[in-house]
C-alpha cells in the first residue's frame, strides 16, 4: 500500500548549509507519525519543504498518489494539507470565528463549512466560548486549540503539526494529545514534529528519530519508546553526550 | 472672523479627506506587504492626468470619469505591484521601497513626456453653488470630496470585513506565512490591495486637480509625502488610523495657514512627520509604544566581494583625471568639475547609507546647508572664500547631525521616511527664514572660488580644486573604513543588536558617521553655491538626493571608489547622450530599478 505522504531523496540546504541529506519518510495513511529530533536536526525545514514553504535542492515529495514538490503553499494546502505551524500563528487581530472561517479558506462549499465548523466546535467546546474574542487575548493552550481547529476547518486529508506542545503547561499538553488523537480517530492522518520524545510517541503509531539532517531511527512508537538509543538520547536514561533534548 | 474659521475648517476636512484617500492606499499596502510605496503619488497624478484626457478628449459625465480613473490607476497599480515588489520576494526589505522610488521617477518622467510640464485645468464638472452655513459657505465640490471619502471608507470597511478577500487581505496583513498555510495566495492578495490602494490615490488625484481647478506632473512627490506622513500619524498598516491621521494633517495645515500664511504648510506636516517619529513611531492609535519587533530592519547591502583595484591603478586615474585639463575641451571640464562635486555627495552618502546602513532621502539638504553656510559667511560675514568652505563643511557636520540625532533610534524604512521629512523641513527653512537666506529670492553673488587670492573661478581652477578635495576627502575616508572605527560601524549595520552588547553606543557612532558626511556634503555644496553663484532652496531639491542614492547603489553600497564611479558614470553619460538629456529622470529611474533587481551590490561591489 502507498503511504499518504512521501519524501523521497531529500537533500535541501539554507543558504550554503545542507539542512537535508537523502532524507525518506513516510507517513502511511490513517496514522499518527512524529518526527522526534533535537534543535537544528532539521525538523522544522522537513515540514517546510512539505508545505511547499521550502523548496529542497534535490528529491521529491508525494501526496496522495500526486507530486507536490515545488507547489506554491497555496496549492499543497488546497490538495488537502491542513497546518499548525510552529508557535501557532493564529490572526491576533481577527475574532475565533474568523481565525476558524479562514482555516476553511480554500474551500467554497458553504453549507459543509457550515457543518464542519459545527462538527470541529463539539471537538473543542471551549472554543464556542470565545467565538467572538480576539485570537491574540486568549490563553497559549486555547490558541493552540484554536490552531489545530484552524487547521481542520480545511478538511484535510493529513494534518501536520510543528511542535504543538510547545510552550504549554503540562496540563494543557495532555488535553492537546488528547485532541491530536481524537482528530485522528476521525479518519484525518497526523504528521506531528515534536522534541518532546515521550509524549510523541505516547501517542504515535510510527516514529522517525532525525539526527543533523539523517533519520538515525525508525520504526513502531511502542518499539521506539523501548530502545534504549532512543531512551538516552531523549528520556532522559543513561546520560550520554549530545542529547539535546533532555 | 468666526466665519473665516468656519472656511478653514472646511478646508482643512476637504483636504484632509484627498489625504484620507491616498493614506489608507498607503496603510493597506505596508499592511500585507510591509512597504512604504513611494510611487504612490505618481499613481494619483495618472488618476489626475487620467481624468483630465477622459473629460477634455472624451467628454465624460463625472460617473464615467470616476470609472475611467479607477480603472486606469488600478491597472498601474498592479502594474507597481509586479515590477516592484513581486520580483524583490526575498531581498532586504528597503529593495521594495527603493524599486518604487524608480518606479515613481519613471512614471513622472512618462507622465511628463506625454502632457509636458505645464499645469493643466481640469474642467469642472460639479455645479459652482456654495451654502452660507454659519457666517462661512459650503461648496458642492466640497460635499462631493467629503462624500467620495466616506462612501470610499465604508466600502473599503465592508470589504475588509465581509468578503473573503478582504479576509485574506487582512490575514496576510497580519501574518502572510499564516495566510499561505490556509491556502491564501499572497501575490493575489498583494495585487488586489495594489488595484484598490491605486485607484483610491487615481480619484484622490482627480479630486484635488477640481479643487484646486489645476493639474501638473510636479505634484507627485509632495502627494506621496503628504500620503506618508497621514500613514505615520495614523500608526504604518493602520488602516483607521490612516484616516483618522489625514484628518489631523488636513486640519492642522489648514490652520496654520490661517495663521502663518501659505509658505509655512508644507512645514506643518513634516514637522509634524518628525515629532511622530521621535515620540511616537507607532502611531497616535497604537497600543504599545515600543517600534514594531524587526520587521523594517535590514539593509539594503548585498553581500559581496569588493572589486579589488590595485593602488596604482588608482594612482593612475587620479593622474589621468588631473591631466584632463591639458586638452582643453571646457565643455568636458565642466562636466567633470560637476561629477566631482556629486561624488563628494555620493561618498558622504555611501558612508552613511552603505557603511552605517542608514539610507537616507534627505541627503541634498546637507548640500543646501553647506552651500548657504559657505555663501552667507563669505557674502555677510566678509569672511575670505578659502575659510568660508572648509567652515561650511564644518558647520553642515553639526548641524546635519544635529538634525538626524531624533532619528537615531529609528530603523529600516522610518530612517528613510524621517531623513526625507527633514530634507524637506531644511528646504521649508531656507525658503521661510527670511531675515538670513533671503527667502524665494536666494542667494546670489556669491563671490566666485578663490585660495588666498588665487583666483579658481576658471572651469580649469574649479576642476582641479574639486579633484584635490575629492581625492583628501575619499582618502580619509577609506583610512577611516579601514580602521576601528570603520569596523564598528559595519557591525552597527549588519546587528545592532549585538554591537549594543558589545558595548558599543549606535549613536555616538552613527553620529560620527553623520559627521564626517556631513562634512564631506557640506564641502561639496559650499564649492557648489561659490561655482554657480545663485543658489536657492530649490537648488538642492529632493530629486538630488534620489540621484544621490541611484549613484551610491551603481557604485555598490559602502565603496568609495563606487562612490566616484556612480557619480561620474550618472552625471557624464546623459551628456555624453545629448540626445537623451529629455529622458534623463527616465534613465535615472530605469538605471535603479534595473541595479535593484539585478545587481544589488552595484558595479563595484559593496564593502
Amino acid at each position: 500500500m502507498s503511504a499518504l505522504l512521501r519524501l523521497e531523496g531529500i537533500n535541501s540546504f539554507y543558504g550554503p548549509v545542507q539542512v537535508h541529506f537523502d532524507l525518506n519518510l513516510a507517513v502511511e495513511a490513517g496514522q499518527i507519525v512524529c518526527l522526534l529530533g533535537g534543535n537544528a536536526s532539521g525538523k522544522s525545514t522537513t515540514m517546510k519543504t512539505v508545505l511547499g514553504l521550502q523548496r529542497p535542492g534535490s528529491g521529491r515529495v508525494w501526496f496522495d498518489g500526486a507530486e507536490i514538490t515545488g507547489l506554491p503553499t497555496p496549492q499543497v494546502i488546497r490538495r488537502g494539507i491542513g497546518s499548525v505551524p510552529e508557535a501557532r500563528r493564529l490572526f491576533p487581530a481577527m475574532t475565533v470565528r474568523e481565525n476558524l472561517l479562514m482555516g476553511a479558506y480554500a474551500r467554497s462549499d458553504r453549507a459543509a463549512i457550515a457543518a464542519d465548523e459545527e462538527r470541529v466546535l463539539g471537538l473543542f467546546p471551549r472554543l464556542r466560548e470565545r467565538l467572538g474574542q480576539r485570537a491574540g487575548t486568549m490563553s497559549g493552550g486555547e490558541q493552540q486549540m484554536l490552531a489545530m481547529a484552524r487547521a481542520l476547518m480545511g478538511r484535510p486529508k493529513l494534518i501536520c503539526m510543528d511542535e504543538p506542545t510547545m510552550g504549554l503547561s503540562p496540563l494543557f499538553v495532555d488535553r492537546v494529545l488528547e485532541l491530536i488523537q481524537a482528530i485522528n480517530r476521525e479518519g484525518v492522518t497526523v504528521f506531528m514534529v515534536e522534541q518532546n520524545a515521550s509524549l510523541a510517541l505516547g501517542i504515535a503509531h510510527y516514529g522517525y528519530v532525525l539526527q543533523t539532517g539523517r533519520i538515525a531511527l525508525q520504526g513502531p512508537a511502542g518499539e521506539l519508546l523501548r530502545d534504549p538509543r532512543i531512551r538516552d538520547a531523549y528520556l532522559g536514561g543513561t546520560a550520554r553526550d549530545g542529547g539535546d533534548a533532555g | 472672523m468666526s466665519g473665516a474659521w468656519f472656511d478653514y475648517t472646511v478646508n482643512g476636512f476637504v483636504i484632509g479627506n484627498i489625504y484620507a484617500l491616498l493614506a489608507v492606499g498607503l496603510a493597506l499596502i505596508y499592511g500585507v506587504a510591509n512597504l512604504v510605496n513611494f510611487a504612490h503619488g505618481s499613481v494619483y497624478v495618472v488618476g489626475a492626468y487620467t481624468g483630465w484626457a477622459a473629460i477634455t478628449y472624451l467628454d465624460t459625465p463625472l460617473p464615467v470619469t470616476l470609472l475611467c480613473v479607477i480603472a486606469v490607476s488600478a491597472l498601474v497599480g498592479v502594474g507597481i505591484e509586479r515590477i516592484g515588489l513581486r520580483p524583490l520576494h526575498g531581498s532586504s526589505r528597503i529593495a521594495p521601497l527603493l524599486a518604487t522610488i524608480g518606479i515613481a521617477l519613471v512614471l513622472d518622467q512618462v507622465l511628463q513626456l506625454l502632457f509636458t510640464p505645464d499645469p493643466r485645468a481640469v474642467p469642472m464638472q460639479v455645479p459652482e453653488w456654495r451654502v452660507a452655513i454659519g457666517g462661512g459657505t459650503i461648496g458642492a465640490l466640497d460635499l462631493l470630496i467629503a462624500g467620495i471619502g466616506m462612501i470610499s471608507a465604508v466600502v473599503l470597511y465592508s470589504f475588509l470585513r465581509f468578503t473573503k478577500l478582504g479576509w485574506a487581505v487582512r490575514a496576510t496583513a497580519q501574518d502572510s506565512d499564516a495566510a499561505q498555510q490556509m491556502g491564501v495566495d499572497v501575490n493575489r492578495v498583494n495585487m488586489a490591495v495594489f488595484a484598490i490602494a491605486s485607484a483610491l490615490s487615481g480619484v484622490s488625484g482627480v479630486l484635488v486637480g477640481m479643487y484646486y481647478n489645476q493639474i501638473s506632473t510636479a505634484m507627485s512627490f509632495e502627494a506621496t509625502l503628504k500620503g506618508i506622513v497621514a500613514l505615520i500619524i495614523g500608526g504604518l498598516g493602520n488602516v483607521p488610523g490612516a484616516i483618522a491621521g489625514s484628518l489631523i494633517l488636513g486640519l492642522t495645515e489648514s490652520y496654520g495657514i490661517a495663521l502663518f500664511g501659505t509658505s509655512y504648510r508644507n512645514l506643518f506636516a513634516f514637522v509634524l512627520l518628525i515629532a511622530m517619529l521621535v515620540w511616537r513611531p507607532n502611531g497616535l492609535f497604537a497600543a504599545r509604544r515600543s517600534l514594531p519587533p524587526e520587521p523594517m530592519t535590514g539593509t539594503f547591502i548585498a553581500r559581496s566581494r569588493p572589486v579589488a583595484v590595485p593602488r596604482w591603478a588608482v594612482a593612475a586615474m587620479i593622474a589621468v583625471a588631473a591631466l584632463l585639463p591639458l586638452l582643453d575641451q571646457p565643455y568636458l571640464l565642466q562636466i567633470g568639475a560637476n561629477s566631482l562635486m556629486y561624488a563628494m555627495l555620493a561618498l558622504s552618502l555611501t558612508l552613511v547609507a552603505g557603511t552605517v546602513g542608514q539610507v537616507s532621502l534627505g541627503h541634498a539638504a546637507l548640500l543646501a546647508i553647506g552651500g548657504y553656510a559657505s555663501g552667507l559667511l563669505a557674502m555677510d560675514a566678509g569672511w575670505p572664500v578659502a575659510l568660508a568652505i572648509p567652515a561650511a563643511g564644518l558647520v553642515t557636520a553639526a548641524l546635519g547631525t544635529l538634525l538626524v540625532f531624533p532619528a537615531f533610534r529609528l530603523t529600516g524604512h522610518y530612517v528613510s521616511i524621517a531623513t526625507l521629512g527633514i530634507g524637506e523641513i531644511v528646504a521649508l527653512v531656507i525658503l521661510n527664514w527670511t531675515g538670513l537666506t533671503r527667502g524665494a529670492i536666494g542667494l546670489g553673488g556669491i563671490p566666485p572660488l578663490e585660495v588666498f587670492g588665487i583666483d579658481l573661478g576658471s572651469v580649469e581652477g574649479t576642476y582641479w580644486l574639486c579633484l584635490a578635495v575629492l581625492v583628501l576627502l575619499a582618502l580619509l575616508q577609506l583610512r577611516l573604513l579601514r580602521s576601528h572605527l570603520g569596523r564598528t560601524w559595519r557591525a552597527i549595520r549588519d546587528d545592532p543588536v549585538a554591537a549594543r552588547s558589545y558595548g558599543v553606543s549606535g549613536d555616538r557612532y552613527k553620529a560620527l558617521a553623520f559627521g564626517f558626511g556631513g562634512f564631506a556634503a557640506g564641502i561639496s555644496g559650499a564649492i557648489t553655491a561659490h561655482a554657480y553663484s545663485y543658489i536657492n532652496h530649490e537648488t538642492f531639491g529632493a530629486s538630488i538626493s534620489i540621484l544621490a542614492l541611484t549613484m551610491v547603489i551603481l557604485g555598490g553600497l559602502g565603496n568609495v571608489l563606487g562612490a566616484v564611479l556612480g557619480a561620474t558614470l550618472l552625471i557624464a553619460l546623459p551628456e555624453a547622450f545629448r540626445f537623451l538629456a529629455e529622458y534623463r529622470i527616465l534613465i535615472y529611474g530605469i538605471v535603479l530599478l534595473l541595479l535593484i533587481r539585478f545587481r544589488p551590490q552595484g558595479l563595484m561591489g559593496t564593502v
